[in-house]
C-alpha cells in the first residue's frame, strides 16, 4: 500500500498555487502554471503504474504480458506537447503585458485598458 | 488585494483543497495495482484489431482519435495566437537581422547535426506504432531539426524557412489532415477516425492502415506549430538585440 506518488502531485499542485497567488512577475506566473501542469502528468502516470510491468508497446513481448495503462500515457503524452504551445502563449501575454504597461508585476498592472 | 491577507486566504484554501485532493486520491488504488479493465483491454485489442505494437500510439490516434484531434487544434490555436499577439507591432520587420555563427566548425558540426536529427525525427514519426514513438514526440524531434539550423548556422536562414509562408501552411495543413482522415471515415459510412485501409502485416512500416496517416498529420502539425514558437520568439530576441535594423 503506497500513496507516496499520489501525495507527491497533490504537493506539486499546491507549491504551484503558491507560486501563482504570491508571484510578483507574469513569467513566474507561467512558469507556477506549467508546474501546476506537470502534477497531473506525476498523477496520470501514477494511477496506470503497476507492479512488475512493462510498457504497452507489443514489438517484441506477448500479446498477454502484464503491462502499464497505455490510456493515461497517451493522455499525458498529448497533454506535454499541447502544454509548450500554451506556454508559450501564456509567455507572449507577458511580454505584450510588458509593452504596454512597462512592468511584469501583475499588482502594478492594476486597470485593465480595454 | 495586499499580500497578507491574500496569501492567508491562500493558506486556508489551500488546507481546504490538500484535504479535499487527500480524500479523492486515497480512494484510489494503491500506487503499483492499476485495476481499471480500459487500459487493459487496449493493451489485449490494440494488436489483434490494429496491428499496431505501441498500444500507446493506437490509444492517440484510435481509440481516442476524436479526443486527440480537440488536444492538435489546441495547440494549433495557441500556436497561432502567440504568433498573432507578437507580430502585431514588428508588422514592417520582414526582413530581419542577419546574425550569423562566424565558426566554420560549429557550422558543420551543426549541418550534421540537424541532417542527423532531421532523419531521427522521420524514424520517430514513421515507427510510431511498431517502437515507442509517434507524430507527437516526432512533430518535436523534427522541429529541433529547424532550431539547430539557427543555433549552428545563421539567423537569415532560419527566418527564410520559417516566414515566407512554408512553415504555417504545413502546420495548419497536419491539423486539416487529421481532422480530414476523421471526414473520411464518416463519408465511407465508417465512425468518425475508424480505420479504412488495409491493416497491413503486422511489424512493417506499411501496417496501422489509416492509423499511420493520422500519426503522419499530426507529426507535421506539431513540428509546424513548435517551428512558428521558435520563430515568432527568435524574431521577437533579434529585434530586441538589434533594435534599428530590426525596426527599418
Amino acid at each position: 500500500m503506497s500513496y507516496l506518488p499520489y501525495a507527491l502531485a497533490i504537493w506539486i499542485f499546491v507549491v504551484a498555487l503558491y507560486g501563482i497567488v504570491t508571484s510578483r512577475n507574469l513569467v513566474h506566473i507561467a512558469v507556477c502554471v506549467s508546474v501546476a501542469q506537470s502534477a497531473t502528468y506525476v498523477l496520470l502516470l501514477a494511477v496506470g503504474f503497476r507492479n512488475r510491468a512493462t510498457a504497452p508497446i507489443f514489438s517484441d513481448i506477448p500479446t498477454h504480458s502484464r503491462v502499464v495503462d497505455p490510456v493515461v500515457q497517451a493522455l499525458t503524452l498529448t497533454d506535454v506537447v499541447v502544454s509548450v504551445a500554451v506556454g508559450a502563449l501564456l509567455l507572449a501575454f507577458a511580454v505584450k503585458s510588458f509593452e504596454r504597461t512597462g512592468s511584469l508585476d501583475p499588482t502594478m498592472i492594476a486597470e485593465l485598458h480595454g | 488585494m495586499r499580500d497578507r491577507p491574500r496569501t492567508i486566504l491562500f493558506g486556508i484554501s489551500a488546507v481546504g483543497l490538500v484535504l479535499l485532493l487527500g480524500w479523492g486520491t486515497a480512494g484510489l488504488p494503491s500506487f503499483g495495482h492499476y485495476a481499471g479493465p480500459y487500459g487493459d483491454l487496449i493493451a489485449q485489442l490494440s494488436k489483434p484489431q490494429r496491428h499496431v505494437a505501441n498500444a500507446v500510439t493506437a490509444t492517440v490516434f484510435d481509440y481516442r482519435g476524436f479526443d486527440t484531434l480537440g488536444e492538435e487544434l489546441i495547440m494549433v490555436a495557441a500556436a497561432a495566437a502567440t504568433a498573432m499577439l507578437l507580430r502585431d507591432v514588428r508588422e514592417s520587420s520582414t526582413h530581419g537581422p542577419v546574425d550569423a555563427v562566424r565558426s566554420e566548425a560549429v557550422t558543420m558540426i551543426g549541418a550534421l547535426a540537424a541532417i542527423a536529427t532531421f532523419v531521427l525525427a522521420l524514424q520517430v514519426i514513421a515507427h510510431g506504432f511498431l517502437t515507442p514513438g509517434g507524430g507527437f514526440q516526432g512533430g518535436v524531434v523534427l522541429s529541433a531539426a529547424v532550431a539547430l539550423v539557427f543555433a549552428t548556422m545563421e539567423y537569415g536562414a532560419f527566418h527564410r524557412v520559417t516566414r515566407e509562408g512554408i512553415v504555417e501552411p504545413l502546420e495548419g495543413g497536419g491539423a486539416f489532415a487529421f481532422a480530414g482522415f476523421g471526414l473520411l471515415s464518416l463519408a465511407l459510412g465508417l465512425a468518425f477516425l475508424q480505420n479504412f485501409l488495409p491493416h497491413g502485416t503486422f511489424g512493417r512500416l506499411t501496417s496501422g492502415g489509416s492509423l499511420s496517416l493520422v500519426n503522419w498529420s499530426s507529426g507535421i502539425a506539431v513540428a509546424g506549430a513548435c517551428v512558428v514558437l521558435y520563430g515568432e520568439y527568435l524574431q521577437e530576441a533579434m529585434t530586441a538585440r538589434h533594435p534599428r535594423r530590426g525596426s527599418r
